[in-house]
């Protein structure tokens, strides 16, 4: 996938002397220490990442991380200081006021956490907003915000005002107004924080059921893991305007790169982010359907120390034999598995989250097949090397 | 010894009588310009019999309050001022606030507008607002002798100069109060300063203006009435006249004139105000 956005070593320095925090920055000065010794305040700090075309990626951090500073340093509603940004190779730091503008209008879309409607406009006159300063023709707007507030279900209440919404209605109506005007890129800073914890998963639900249509490319500012972890593709986290760690939910959770990032991790709910695939354990000993008897398979389950095995025919995953079922057979002097595979076995895909397979365990003894769409089997999970992995907490080294 | 003194009031003297020399033919130009707007204004006023203007106002305070209660007061206080004999300098009292009003609005609200967006500016015209309104009401009628002569023009300069600044001031300020996020939200769609201004700030800063409006014409008011002592006719004419002749009959039943039309002004300013927020 393209990058559409690059951002290349930016620093956001508040004050009027930011070369004098630059230098102190480099030497490795805390953010704290250099507002006591020049009284510059750092907002961002030598950040560099890339968006990829039609991905959430979450920017994250606590209060003061410089995420809301950073999301808003992309379109310039803040000035950077020093450093590129890339939007479709147009450095857009460079830009003049027109071209700025211009920009704006056509490539961004941004949500706000307080939702940032014009009050004294009805709900259609806000999403209106954009296409309003685009002069776009007034029988054209209306039909495109109607379209937009369709997509986020509030037909009916365009003639609405904002104060007449409740929160959750609010936001949609300033999702709906970004969404008017057709960015490629949305940019949303703490979007869904000012909702209480029912809407906001409601929203979080219709933001990814509307991505699945869109294909946007969403820059989405959250200082909430469980929220990250459930939007995102990709997660920064941020302190202190440096980039702490970067990548897929479960990269940062199993490898945390530093104490901070463990912290923030530690009370997230380990089973709705693990999924079958970190738990899995590699297959030790597959049976062949076509080559091993029962004698072979038994063999092969002695020696691993199991009590049931997998069997695949052709790299497809055939079925399970159980150690009884092969030394019957055997008893009874049969050559071949045919007869003792159970088929009906439970088989997932590797992206299925543990908190599904804490029911499948649980109702059948046998272990889970995790098997690509293939069928082919990539490992097993059996209820001890799930409940170890939720132990483990899926951080299995504190490397700092 | 003698002492040193520093010539501030003659440094003052020496800009204005300076403008009055040469400038003395713009000052005059704005004078005439003026004076035949207050006298259109008042002559086609008092061209109605006044129960016809008295029905109007009524119908008008109405309209613009939406209240039963205010159009019965102007209607009444209306009433008991013809009933005085007071007619003729209230009409022409009324018409030098709302003329005085008008210039005020006029310079006042593009300079608030500029003071909000401009730090620089605001840094200039603060501390000269202060000023402004710190200074003795008086003193302003002072120049407005030499530069216009004496009658209603210079009622309506030293009037604006003491009216504008809450005018300035509440513009700014309604601008400057409108919630970050909001300006973000204009800036992120691309909007331009004018559109930002015009369809943002202005409207969002509306009832902080009406406010400094209304308190602008309660300034005019009082100054208008100050202003007769250098020429200005009208309900302040009439109570210098009662001072001058020892009369409180007369001086009482003027003041209670202006109490009445400084209620109804302020009623319907206050009203036309409120009536503009959203539902």
């Amino acid at each position: 996938m393209a990058h559409i956005i690059e951002v290349k070593n930016l620093y956001k320095i508040f004050g009027s002397h930011p070369e004098k925090a630059l230098a102190l920055l480099k030497e490795g000065k805390s953010k704290d220490e250099i507002l006591d010794l020049t009284g510059q305040g750092v907002g961002v700090a030598d950040v560099s990442f890339h968006v990829e075309e039609g991905e959430i990626l979450v920017i994250m951090g606590l209060s003061g991380s410089g995420k809301s500073t950073l999301v808003r340093c992309l379109n310039r509603l803040i000035e950077p200081s020093y450093g590129e940004i890339l939007i479709d190779g147009t450095d857009v730091t460079r830009l003049n006021k027109e071209d700025l503008r211009i920009l704006r209008q056509t490539r961004f879309g941004m949500v706000f956490q307080h939702f940032a409607l014009f009050p004294r406009r009805t709900v259609v006159k806000n999403v209106e907003y954009g296409l309003e300063i685009q002069k776009v023709d007034p029988k054209k707007r209306q039909e495109r915000a109607l379209a937009a507030l369709e997509q986020v279900g509030l037909k009916g209440w365009e003639n609405s005002y904002p104060s007449q919404l409740s929160g959750g209605m609010q936001q949609r109506v300033g999702l709906a107004r970004a969404l008017a005007l057709d960015p490629d890129i949305m940019l949303m800073d703490e979007a869904f924080s000012a909702l209480d914890p029912l809407i906001r998963r409601d929203m979080q639900d219709e933001l990814i059921k509307l991505q699945e249509k869109m294909h946007k490319t969403i820059i989405f500012i959250s200082h909430d893991l469980d929220e990250a972890l459930k939007l995102g593709d990709r997660i920064i986290l941020m302190k202190d305007g440096y980039i702490v760690q970067e990548g897929t939910a479960e990269e940062i959770l199993s490898n945390p790169a530093t104490r901070y990032v463990e912290k923030f991790v530690e009370d997230v709910d380990i089973s709705k982010v693990l999924t079958a695939e970190t738990i899995m354990k590699n297959p030790i000993e597959i049976a062949s359907y076509a080559h091993d008897g029962p004698k072979a398979a038994l063999w092969k389950m002695n020696k691993a120390g199991i009590s049931s095995i997998f069997v695949q025919h052709r790299g497809k995953l055939e079925g399970i034999v159980t150690a009884e079922a092969a030394a019957a057979a055997l008893k009874s002097g049969e050559k071949n598995l045919a007869g003792i595979v159970d088929r009906d076995i439970s088989k997932v895909p590797p992206e299925t989250p543990a908190n599904d397979l804490f029911a499948l365990l649980a109702e059948n003894s046998s272990p889970v097949a995790v098997v690509d769409s293939e069928e082919h089997l990539l490992g097993v999970i059996v209820k001890g090397t799930l409940l170890a992995a939720l132990s483990e907490g899926g951080m299995n080294n504190g490397t700092d | 010894m003698e002492q040193i003194r520093i010539p501030i009031g003659k440094s003052i003297e020496y800009v204005i009588d300076l403008i009055t020399e040469h400038f003395s033919f713009a000052t005059k130009a704005f004078s005439e310009v003026t004076e035949t707007g207050i006298d259109i204004l008042v002559d086609s006023m008092m061209f109605f019999p006044a129960w016809a203007l008295i029905i109007a106002f009524t119908a008008l305070a109405f309209f613009l309050s939406r209240r039963k209660g205010i159009a019965l007061f102007t209607f009444i206080g209306l009433a008991l001022i013809w009933n005085m004999g007071l007619w003729a300098p209230t009409v022409s009292t009324i018409a030098l606030v709302l003329i005085s009003t008008l210039i005020a609005m006029l310079i006042g609200l593009p300079l608030g507008v500029l003071s909000a967006l401009n730090t620089t500016a605001y840094r200039i015209i603060m501390p000269i607002l202060d000023v402004m309104q710190t200074m003795p009401a008086f003193v302003y009628l002072i120049p407005a002798i030499p530069f216009f002569g004496l009658g209603p023009v210079g009622a309506i300069f030293s009037t604006v100069i003491f009216a504008m600044p809450p005018a300035i001031r509440l513009t700014c300020l309604g601008i400057k109060q409108v919630p970050v996020e909001l300006v973000e939200a204009a800036d992120s769609f691309g909007s331009t300063r004018s559109q930002k201004l015009f369809k943002l700030q202005l409207p969002m800063a509306t009832p902080t203006i009406t406010a400094g409006i209304n308190q602008t014409i309660m300034l005019a008011l009082s100054m208008v009435v100050i202003a007769a002592m250098i020429g200005a006719k009208g309900l302040g004419g009439e109570v210098w006249k009662a001072i001058q002749r020892l009369e409180p009959d007369k001086g009482f039943e003027a003041g209670i004139a202006i109490v009445i039309v400084a209620i109804i002004l302020d009623r319907i300013m206050q009203r036309a105000g409120a009536s503009q927020k959203p539902a």
